[in-house]
Protein backbone atom coordinates (compact mmCIF):
# COMPACT_ATOMS: atom_id res chain seq x y z
CA UNK A 1 0.00 0.00 0.00
CA UNK A 2 2.67 2.15 0.57
CA UNK A 3 4.61 2.20 -2.58
CA UNK A 4 1.12 2.28 -4.19
CA UNK A 5 0.12 5.49 -2.50
CA UNK A 6 3.88 6.86 -3.36
CA UNK A 7 3.08 5.85 -7.27
CA UNK A 8 -0.13 7.21 -7.50
CA UNK A 9 0.67 10.66 -6.36
CA UNK A 10 3.45 10.58 -8.94
CA UNK A 11 1.22 9.82 -11.13
CA UNK A 12 -1.42 12.17 -10.79
CA UNK A 13 0.74 15.07 -10.59
CA UNK A 14 2.33 14.18 -14.09
CA UNK A 15 -1.06 13.49 -15.35
CA UNK A 16 -1.84 17.12 -14.15
CA UNK A 17 1.35 18.53 -15.19
CA UNK A 18 1.50 17.26 -18.85
CA UNK A 19 -2.17 18.90 -19.02
CA UNK A 20 -0.05 22.51 -19.46
CA UNK A 21 3.75 22.07 -18.61
CA UNK A 22 3.56 25.22 -16.33
CA UNK A 23 5.74 24.23 -13.59
CA UNK A 24 8.64 22.22 -16.14
CA UNK A 25 8.57 25.60 -18.23
CA UNK A 26 8.58 27.83 -15.08
CA UNK A 27 10.91 26.30 -13.64
CA UNK A 28 13.63 25.60 -16.93
CA UNK A 29 12.62 29.47 -17.74
CA UNK A 30 13.80 30.70 -14.31
CA UNK A 31 16.71 28.46 -14.15
CA UNK A 32 18.09 29.33 -17.47
CA UNK A 33 17.46 32.73 -16.76
CA UNK A 34 19.46 32.77 -13.63
CA UNK A 35 22.74 31.39 -15.97
CA UNK A 36 22.29 33.85 -18.35
CA UNK A 37 22.27 36.73 -15.50
CA UNK A 38 25.14 35.23 -13.48
CA UNK A 39 26.99 34.80 -16.50
CA UNK A 40 27.12 38.35 -17.65
CA UNK A 41 28.55 39.34 -14.34
CA UNK A 42 31.23 36.67 -14.11
CA UNK A 43 32.49 36.17 -17.56
CA UNK A 44 34.57 38.42 -19.27
CA UNK A 45 36.18 38.35 -23.03
CA UNK A 46 34.73 34.49 -22.89
CA UNK A 47 36.42 33.38 -20.06
CA UNK A 48 35.00 33.36 -16.44
CA UNK A 49 36.87 34.67 -13.84
CA UNK A 50 37.31 31.95 -12.13
CA UNK A 51 37.45 28.33 -13.26
CA UNK A 52 35.78 26.46 -10.42
CA UNK A 53 33.95 28.46 -8.11
CA UNK A 54 32.16 30.15 -10.48
CA UNK A 55 30.29 28.06 -12.64
CA UNK A 56 30.17 25.45 -9.18
CA UNK A 57 28.14 28.47 -7.96
CA UNK A 58 26.04 29.21 -10.47
CA UNK A 59 25.11 25.81 -11.02
CA UNK A 60 23.97 25.08 -7.40
CA UNK A 61 22.41 28.57 -7.28
CA UNK A 62 20.02 28.35 -10.09
CA UNK A 63 18.81 24.38 -8.35
CA UNK A 64 18.35 26.67 -5.41
CA UNK A 65 16.50 29.47 -6.70
CA UNK A 66 14.56 27.07 -9.54
CA UNK A 67 13.97 24.23 -7.08
CA UNK A 68 12.24 26.55 -4.20
CA UNK A 69 9.86 28.41 -7.35
CA UNK A 70 8.79 24.98 -8.18
CA UNK A 71 8.11 23.40 -4.77
CA UNK A 72 6.01 26.15 -4.30
CA UNK A 73 3.96 25.59 -7.39
CA UNK A 74 3.50 21.79 -6.56
CA UNK A 75 2.01 22.60 -3.46
CA UNK A 76 0.01 25.07 -4.89
CA UNK A 77 -1.65 23.10 -7.03
CA UNK A 78 -2.80 21.12 -3.49
CA UNK A 79 -3.85 24.42 -1.81
CA UNK A 80 -6.18 25.16 -4.96
CA UNK A 81 -9.92 23.10 -3.62
CA UNK A 82 -7.67 21.77 -0.73
CA UNK A 83 -6.98 18.46 -2.00
CA UNK A 84 -3.81 18.58 0.24
CA UNK A 85 -6.96 17.45 3.36
CA UNK A 86 -8.07 15.10 0.59
CA UNK A 87 -4.64 13.18 0.67
CA UNK A 88 -4.64 13.35 4.32
CA UNK A 89 -8.15 12.01 4.61
CA UNK A 90 -7.68 9.14 2.69
CA UNK A 91 -7.01 5.31 4.63
CA UNK A 92 -3.04 5.47 2.75
CA UNK A 93 -0.18 5.84 4.62
CA UNK A 94 0.55 9.89 4.99
CA UNK A 95 4.05 9.56 5.09
CA UNK A 96 3.58 7.93 1.35
CA UNK A 97 1.68 11.37 0.60
CA UNK A 98 4.78 13.02 1.45
CA UNK A 99 7.32 10.36 -0.35
CA UNK A 100 5.31 10.73 -3.39
CA UNK A 101 4.95 14.55 -3.54
CA UNK A 102 9.05 14.38 -2.64
CA UNK A 103 9.61 12.08 -5.97
CA UNK A 104 7.78 14.16 -8.02
CA UNK A 105 9.71 17.58 -6.82
CA UNK A 106 12.67 15.79 -6.94
CA UNK A 107 11.83 14.21 -10.82
CA UNK A 108 11.09 17.96 -12.00
CA UNK A 109 14.90 18.91 -10.29
CA UNK A 110 16.80 16.44 -12.62
CA UNK A 111 14.69 17.51 -15.78
CA UNK A 112 16.13 21.15 -14.82
CA UNK A 113 20.09 19.98 -13.71
CA UNK A 114 19.91 17.99 -16.99
CA UNK A 115 19.64 21.36 -19.12
CA UNK A 116 21.36 23.09 -16.45
CA UNK A 117 24.43 21.13 -16.79
CA UNK A 118 25.66 21.59 -20.53
CA UNK A 119 24.95 25.28 -20.77
CA UNK A 120 27.01 25.98 -17.69
CA UNK A 121 29.45 23.96 -18.99
CA UNK A 122 29.30 25.70 -22.47
CA UNK A 123 29.18 29.53 -21.07
CA UNK A 124 31.74 29.03 -18.17
CA UNK A 125 33.92 26.32 -19.83
CA UNK A 126 33.60 24.18 -17.25
CA UNK A 127 34.57 20.63 -17.75
CA UNK A 128 30.99 19.15 -16.55
CA UNK A 129 30.76 16.06 -18.80
CA UNK A 130 34.77 15.43 -17.95
CA UNK A 131 33.30 14.15 -14.49
CA UNK A 132 29.85 13.11 -14.91
CA UNK A 133 29.81 10.40 -12.65
CA UNK A 134 30.76 12.10 -9.63
CA UNK A 135 28.93 15.14 -10.03
CA UNK A 136 26.26 13.18 -10.79
CA UNK A 137 26.63 11.77 -7.48
CA UNK A 138 26.60 15.14 -5.83
CA UNK A 139 23.02 16.50 -8.29
CA UNK A 140 21.48 13.45 -7.09
CA UNK A 141 22.49 13.55 -2.99
CA UNK A 142 21.64 17.27 -3.31
CA UNK A 143 18.89 17.15 -5.33
CA UNK A 144 17.16 14.64 -2.96
CA UNK A 145 18.14 16.51 0.35
CA UNK A 146 16.96 20.43 -0.77
CA UNK A 147 13.69 18.32 -1.67
CA UNK A 148 13.40 16.40 1.05
CA UNK A 149 13.52 19.72 3.21
CA UNK A 150 11.70 21.69 1.12
CA UNK A 151 8.76 19.71 0.05
CA UNK A 152 8.47 18.83 3.93
CA UNK A 153 8.19 23.15 4.16
CA UNK A 154 5.72 23.80 1.67
CA UNK A 155 3.41 21.19 2.76
CA UNK A 156 3.32 22.38 6.15
CA UNK A 157 2.90 26.04 4.86
CA UNK A 158 0.25 24.90 2.60
CA UNK A 159 -2.48 26.71 4.28
CA UNK A 160 -0.54 29.28 5.85
CA UNK A 161 -0.84 32.87 4.01
CA UNK A 162 2.00 33.54 4.52
CA UNK A 163 3.59 30.30 2.65
CA UNK A 164 5.39 33.10 0.02
CA UNK A 165 7.23 34.70 2.25
CA UNK A 166 7.70 31.94 5.01
CA UNK A 167 9.53 28.80 2.62
CA UNK A 168 12.57 30.60 1.47
CA UNK A 169 12.86 31.92 5.11
CA UNK A 170 12.87 28.49 6.37
CA UNK A 171 14.37 26.31 3.08
CA UNK A 172 17.40 28.44 3.06
CA UNK A 173 18.69 28.07 6.67
CA UNK A 174 18.64 24.54 6.69
CA UNK A 175 19.76 23.72 2.97
CA UNK A 176 22.78 25.52 3.66
CA UNK A 177 24.64 22.49 3.79
CA UNK A 178 23.50 21.12 0.55
CA UNK A 179 24.37 23.90 -1.08
CA UNK A 180 27.90 24.12 0.89
CA UNK A 181 28.39 20.33 -0.05
CA UNK A 182 27.08 20.44 -3.54
CA UNK A 183 29.21 24.06 -4.27
CA UNK A 184 32.78 22.59 -2.72
CA UNK A 185 31.90 19.31 -4.10
CA UNK A 186 31.44 20.46 -7.82
CA UNK A 187 34.30 22.78 -7.75
CA UNK A 188 36.64 20.30 -6.53
CA UNK A 189 36.13 18.42 -9.86
CA UNK A 190 36.91 22.16 -11.56
CA UNK A 191 39.71 23.71 -10.49
CA UNK A 192 43.67 23.27 -11.94
CA UNK A 193 43.59 20.00 -9.82
CA UNK A 194 40.70 17.88 -9.85
CA UNK A 195 40.11 16.02 -6.72
CA UNK A 196 37.51 13.10 -7.37
CA UNK A 197 38.29 11.99 -3.53
CA UNK A 198 37.00 15.31 -2.37
CA UNK A 199 34.43 15.44 -4.08
CA UNK A 200 32.92 11.92 -3.57
CA UNK A 201 33.83 12.91 0.74
CA UNK A 202 30.79 15.96 -0.04
CA UNK A 203 28.66 13.32 -1.29
CA UNK A 204 29.14 11.32 1.56
CA UNK A 205 28.17 14.14 3.69
CA UNK A 206 25.31 14.93 1.23
CA UNK A 207 24.51 11.35 1.68
CA UNK A 208 24.04 11.42 4.95
CA UNK A 209 22.39 14.43 5.22
CA UNK A 210 19.57 12.80 3.24
CA UNK A 211 19.13 9.92 4.75
CA UNK A 212 18.54 12.02 8.65
CA UNK A 213 16.61 14.48 6.75
CA UNK A 214 14.19 11.88 4.62
CA UNK A 215 13.85 10.01 7.71
CA UNK A 216 13.02 13.13 10.00
CA UNK A 217 10.30 13.92 7.43
CA UNK A 218 8.40 10.82 7.13
CA UNK A 219 8.34 10.41 10.84
CA UNK A 220 7.38 14.04 11.61
CA UNK A 221 5.04 14.69 8.33
CA UNK A 222 1.55 13.69 10.22
CA UNK A 223 1.71 15.10 13.13
CA UNK A 224 2.85 18.27 11.27
CA UNK A 225 0.24 17.81 9.09
CA UNK A 226 -2.68 17.33 11.31
CA UNK A 227 -4.18 20.59 12.32
CA UNK B 1 -9.00 -4.18 7.46
CA UNK B 2 -11.22 -1.72 8.19
CA UNK B 3 -12.43 -0.39 11.40
CA UNK B 4 -16.46 -0.20 10.85
CA UNK B 5 -18.67 0.96 13.21
CA UNK B 6 -22.29 1.92 14.12
CA UNK B 7 -22.40 4.85 16.38
CA UNK B 8 -20.00 8.43 16.69
CA UNK B 9 -19.67 9.69 19.97
CA UNK B 10 -18.26 13.45 20.22
CA UNK B 11 -17.68 14.22 24.37
CA UNK B 12 -16.87 17.14 25.85
CA UNK B 13 -15.28 18.57 22.23
CA UNK B 14 -13.32 21.87 22.56
CA UNK B 15 -11.18 22.84 19.32
CA UNK B 16 -9.04 26.19 19.78
CA UNK B 17 -7.42 28.71 17.50
CA UNK B 18 -4.54 30.32 19.29
CA UNK B 19 -6.71 32.20 21.49
CA UNK B 20 -10.17 31.96 20.00
CA UNK B 21 -12.10 29.21 20.95
CA UNK B 22 -14.19 27.55 17.40
CA UNK B 23 -15.83 24.75 19.69
CA UNK B 24 -16.55 24.21 23.41
CA UNK B 25 -17.44 21.22 25.33
CA UNK B 26 -19.74 20.24 22.78
CA UNK B 27 -21.10 16.55 23.20
CA UNK B 28 -23.44 14.53 20.64
CA UNK B 29 -23.57 11.09 19.37
CA UNK B 30 -24.98 9.70 16.20
CA UNK B 31 -26.23 6.38 15.12
CA UNK B 32 -26.76 4.82 11.99
CA UNK B 33 -29.92 5.53 9.81
CA UNK B 34 -29.83 9.09 11.56
CA UNK B 35 -29.17 11.96 9.39
CA UNK B 36 -28.29 14.99 11.42
CA UNK B 37 -28.25 18.33 10.79
CA UNK B 38 -25.69 20.96 11.98
CA UNK B 39 -27.34 24.17 11.87
CA UNK B 40 -25.69 27.70 12.66
CA UNK B 41 -25.18 30.97 11.46
CA UNK B 42 -21.98 31.63 9.75
CA UNK B 43 -18.82 31.28 12.37
CA UNK B 44 -20.90 29.38 14.51
CA UNK B 45 -18.30 26.34 14.39
CA UNK B 46 -20.09 23.72 12.52
CA UNK B 47 -17.08 23.35 9.60
CA UNK B 48 -14.72 22.77 12.70
CA UNK B 49 -16.90 20.07 14.21
CA UNK B 50 -16.80 18.46 10.61
CA UNK B 51 -13.03 18.57 10.28
CA UNK B 52 -12.92 17.37 13.87
CA UNK B 53 -15.34 14.01 13.06
CA UNK B 54 -13.11 13.81 9.26
CA UNK B 55 -10.02 13.49 11.88
CA UNK B 56 -8.26 16.76 9.72
CA UNK B 57 -8.29 18.12 13.21
CA UNK B 58 -7.60 17.33 16.30
CA UNK B 59 -9.53 18.78 19.43
CA UNK B 60 -7.67 20.47 21.86
CA UNK B 61 -10.07 18.68 24.30
CA UNK B 62 -12.70 15.99 24.35
CA UNK B 63 -12.35 12.71 22.90
CA UNK B 64 -14.29 11.70 19.16
CA UNK B 65 -15.35 8.35 18.97
CA UNK B 66 -16.33 5.80 15.87
CA UNK B 67 -17.83 3.15 18.13
CA UNK B 68 -15.76 2.69 20.49
CA UNK B 69 -12.35 3.73 18.97
CA UNK B 70 -10.45 6.74 18.24
CA UNK B 71 -8.67 8.77 15.32
CA UNK B 72 -5.19 8.08 17.40
CA UNK B 73 -6.09 4.04 18.09
CA UNK B 74 -6.94 3.28 14.44
CA UNK B 75 -6.56 6.62 12.38
CA UNK B 76 -6.15 4.75 8.69
CA UNK B 77 -8.95 2.25 9.17
CA UNK B 78 -11.34 4.54 10.75
CA UNK B 79 -10.51 7.14 7.51
CA UNK B 80 -11.31 4.50 5.10
CA UNK B 81 -14.92 4.46 6.46
CA UNK B 82 -15.48 8.89 6.43
CA UNK B 83 -16.56 10.22 3.52
CA UNK B 84 -16.28 14.21 3.40
CA UNK B 85 -18.15 16.63 0.57
CA UNK B 86 -16.27 19.90 2.44
CA UNK B 87 -16.80 23.58 1.18
CA UNK B 88 -14.04 23.22 -0.87
CA UNK B 89 -14.47 20.14 -3.33
CA UNK B 90 -11.22 18.53 -2.86
CA UNK B 91 -10.80 18.42 -6.47
CA UNK B 92 -8.27 18.82 -8.94
CA UNK B 93 -9.33 20.82 -11.72
CA UNK B 94 -6.94 20.48 -14.52
CA UNK B 95 -7.63 16.46 -14.51
CA UNK B 96 -10.42 15.04 -16.04
CA UNK B 97 -14.01 13.56 -14.27
CA UNK B 98 -13.01 10.45 -14.58
CA UNK B 99 -9.02 11.23 -13.75
CA UNK B 100 -10.52 12.62 -10.58
CA UNK B 101 -12.36 9.35 -9.47
CA UNK B 102 -9.79 7.35 -10.83
CA UNK B 103 -7.05 8.58 -8.89
CA UNK B 104 -9.40 8.74 -5.34
CA UNK B 105 -10.93 5.10 -6.14
CA UNK B 106 -7.24 3.83 -6.15
CA UNK B 107 -6.17 5.76 -3.05
CA UNK B 108 -9.21 4.10 -0.99
CA UNK B 109 -7.89 0.79 -2.77
CA UNK B 110 -10.88 0.36 -4.83
CA UNK B 111 -10.57 -1.23 -8.12
CA UNK B 112 -11.67 1.81 -10.64
CA UNK B 113 -13.27 -0.32 -13.26
CA UNK B 114 -16.76 -0.34 -11.86
CA UNK B 115 -17.06 2.07 -9.52
CA UNK B 116 -15.82 4.85 -11.25
CA UNK B 117 -18.67 4.48 -14.02
CA UNK B 118 -21.41 4.07 -11.66
CA UNK B 119 -20.24 7.36 -10.07
CA UNK B 120 -20.27 9.24 -12.91
CA UNK B 121 -24.03 7.84 -14.04
CA UNK B 122 -25.16 8.98 -10.41
CA UNK B 123 -23.51 12.67 -10.80
CA UNK B 124 -25.14 12.86 -14.35
CA UNK B 125 -21.78 13.33 -16.28
CA UNK B 126 -20.83 10.68 -18.35
CA UNK B 127 -20.87 12.75 -21.24
CA UNK B 128 -18.78 15.18 -20.03
CA UNK B 129 -16.68 12.37 -18.04
CA UNK B 130 -13.52 13.63 -20.25
CA UNK B 131 -13.62 17.01 -19.80
CA UNK B 132 -11.25 18.69 -17.39
CA UNK B 133 -13.02 19.53 -14.21
CA UNK B 134 -12.33 22.93 -14.44
CA UNK B 135 -14.57 23.77 -17.26
CA UNK B 136 -17.52 22.54 -15.14
CA UNK B 137 -19.90 24.78 -13.61
CA UNK B 138 -20.30 24.86 -9.61
CA UNK B 139 -23.16 22.75 -9.52
CA UNK B 140 -21.39 20.17 -11.83
CA UNK B 141 -18.39 20.15 -9.47
CA UNK B 142 -20.70 19.85 -6.45
CA UNK B 143 -22.24 16.96 -7.54
CA UNK B 144 -18.86 15.54 -8.87
CA UNK B 145 -17.21 16.24 -5.28
CA UNK B 146 -20.31 14.41 -3.61
CA UNK B 147 -19.52 10.97 -5.80
CA UNK B 148 -16.16 11.63 -4.46
CA UNK B 149 -16.92 11.76 -1.32
CA UNK B 150 -18.66 8.61 -1.65
CA UNK B 151 -17.22 6.44 -3.62
CA UNK B 152 -15.90 4.15 -1.01
CA UNK B 153 -19.56 3.86 0.21
CA UNK B 154 -18.57 5.27 3.87
CA UNK B 155 -20.12 4.32 6.69
CA UNK B 156 -19.84 8.21 8.29
CA UNK B 157 -21.03 11.06 6.02
CA UNK B 158 -19.93 14.49 6.65
CA UNK B 159 -21.22 17.05 4.47
CA UNK B 160 -20.70 20.70 4.39
CA UNK B 161 -22.99 22.71 3.07
CA UNK B 162 -23.59 20.54 0.51
CA UNK B 163 -25.79 22.38 -1.56
CA UNK B 164 -23.87 25.23 -2.74
CA UNK B 165 -24.41 25.69 -6.71
CA UNK B 166 -27.04 23.46 -6.62
CA UNK B 167 -30.00 24.25 -8.98
CA UNK B 168 -33.64 22.92 -7.63
CA UNK B 169 -33.35 19.29 -9.07
CA UNK B 170 -30.22 18.71 -8.44
CA UNK B 171 -30.81 19.62 -4.94
CA UNK B 172 -33.97 16.95 -4.66
CA UNK B 173 -31.44 14.37 -6.13
CA UNK B 174 -28.77 15.01 -3.64
CA UNK B 175 -31.57 14.87 -0.35
CA UNK B 176 -32.81 11.89 -2.47
CA UNK B 177 -29.00 9.87 -2.04
CA UNK B 178 -28.74 10.91 1.54
CA UNK B 179 -32.05 9.48 2.54
CA UNK B 180 -30.87 6.90 0.88
CA UNK B 181 -27.70 6.79 2.31
CA UNK B 182 -29.09 6.88 5.61
CA UNK B 183 -32.10 4.03 5.02
CA UNK B 184 -29.00 2.02 3.84
CA UNK B 185 -26.90 2.51 7.11
CA UNK B 186 -25.26 5.09 7.03
CA UNK B 187 -24.56 8.13 9.25
CA UNK B 188 -24.92 11.39 7.51
CA UNK B 189 -23.89 14.49 9.56
CA UNK B 190 -24.94 18.05 7.37
CA UNK B 191 -23.29 21.35 8.33
CA UNK B 192 -25.71 24.08 7.08
CA UNK B 193 -27.14 27.40 7.76
CA UNK B 194 -30.10 26.57 5.26
CA UNK B 195 -33.56 25.98 7.16
CA UNK B 196 -35.43 25.02 4.10
CA UNK B 197 -33.26 22.45 2.92
CA UNK B 198 -32.31 20.68 6.40
CA UNK B 199 -36.00 20.71 6.99
CA UNK B 200 -37.37 17.43 5.97
CA UNK B 201 -33.72 16.01 5.49
CA UNK B 202 -32.70 16.01 8.88
CA UNK B 203 -34.35 13.44 11.41
CA UNK B 204 -32.45 15.24 14.21
CA UNK B 205 -30.91 19.23 14.58
CA UNK B 206 -28.43 20.32 16.26
CA UNK B 207 -28.03 23.93 16.45
CA UNK B 208 -24.62 24.86 17.21
CA UNK B 209 -24.16 29.20 18.45
CA UNK B 210 -20.66 30.72 19.43
CA UNK B 211 -19.21 27.14 19.35
CA UNK B 212 -21.45 25.72 22.24
CA UNK B 213 -24.21 23.00 21.00
CA UNK B 214 -27.21 25.06 22.33
CA UNK B 215 -29.80 22.60 21.16
CA UNK B 216 -30.06 18.47 20.34
CA UNK B 217 -33.65 17.53 19.68
CA UNK B 218 -35.55 15.27 17.20
CA UNK B 219 -36.17 17.37 13.90
CA UNK B 220 -40.16 18.09 13.57
CA UNK B 221 -42.29 21.05 12.80
CA UNK B 222 -41.23 24.61 13.47
CA UNK B 223 -37.82 24.28 13.27
CA UNK B 224 -37.15 27.77 11.73
CA UNK B 225 -39.19 28.97 15.22
CA UNK B 226 -36.87 27.08 17.06
CA UNK B 227 -33.58 28.56 15.29
CA UNK B 228 -34.51 32.23 15.64
CA UNK B 229 -35.38 31.32 19.44
CA UNK B 230 -32.13 29.84 19.88
CA UNK B 231 -30.04 31.97 17.90
CA UNK B 232 -31.73 34.81 17.50
CA UNK B 233 -31.03 35.68 14.11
Amino acid sequence: MFLKTVLLVVKKDFAIEVKSYEILSTTLFFAVTCVLIFSFAFVREAEPISKDMVPSGVLWIAVAFAGLLAIGRVFERERYSETMRALLLAPAPRPAIYLGKLVGVVLLLFATEALLVPMIALIFQAPLFRWAVPLSGLLVTGTIGFATVGTLFAAMLVRSRARDVMLPILLYPFTIPVLIGGVWGTAALLGDEPSVPVATMWTGLLAAYDVVFVTLALWTFEPLMTE
Amino acid sequence: MTADFDRVEAAEVSRNFGRRRAVTRVSFSVGRGEVLGLLGPNGAGKSTLIGMLATLVTPTSGTIRYGGRTAGDAGPDIRARIGLLAHELYLYPELSAHQNLEFFAQLYGLRPDGVVGAALESAGLMDRSHDAVSSFSRGMRQKLALERALLHRPRLVLLDEPFTGLDDSAVTGVSERLRRLASEGAIVILATHDLDLADGLVTRVAIVRDGKLVSDEPAGGGLRGRYRTLVGR
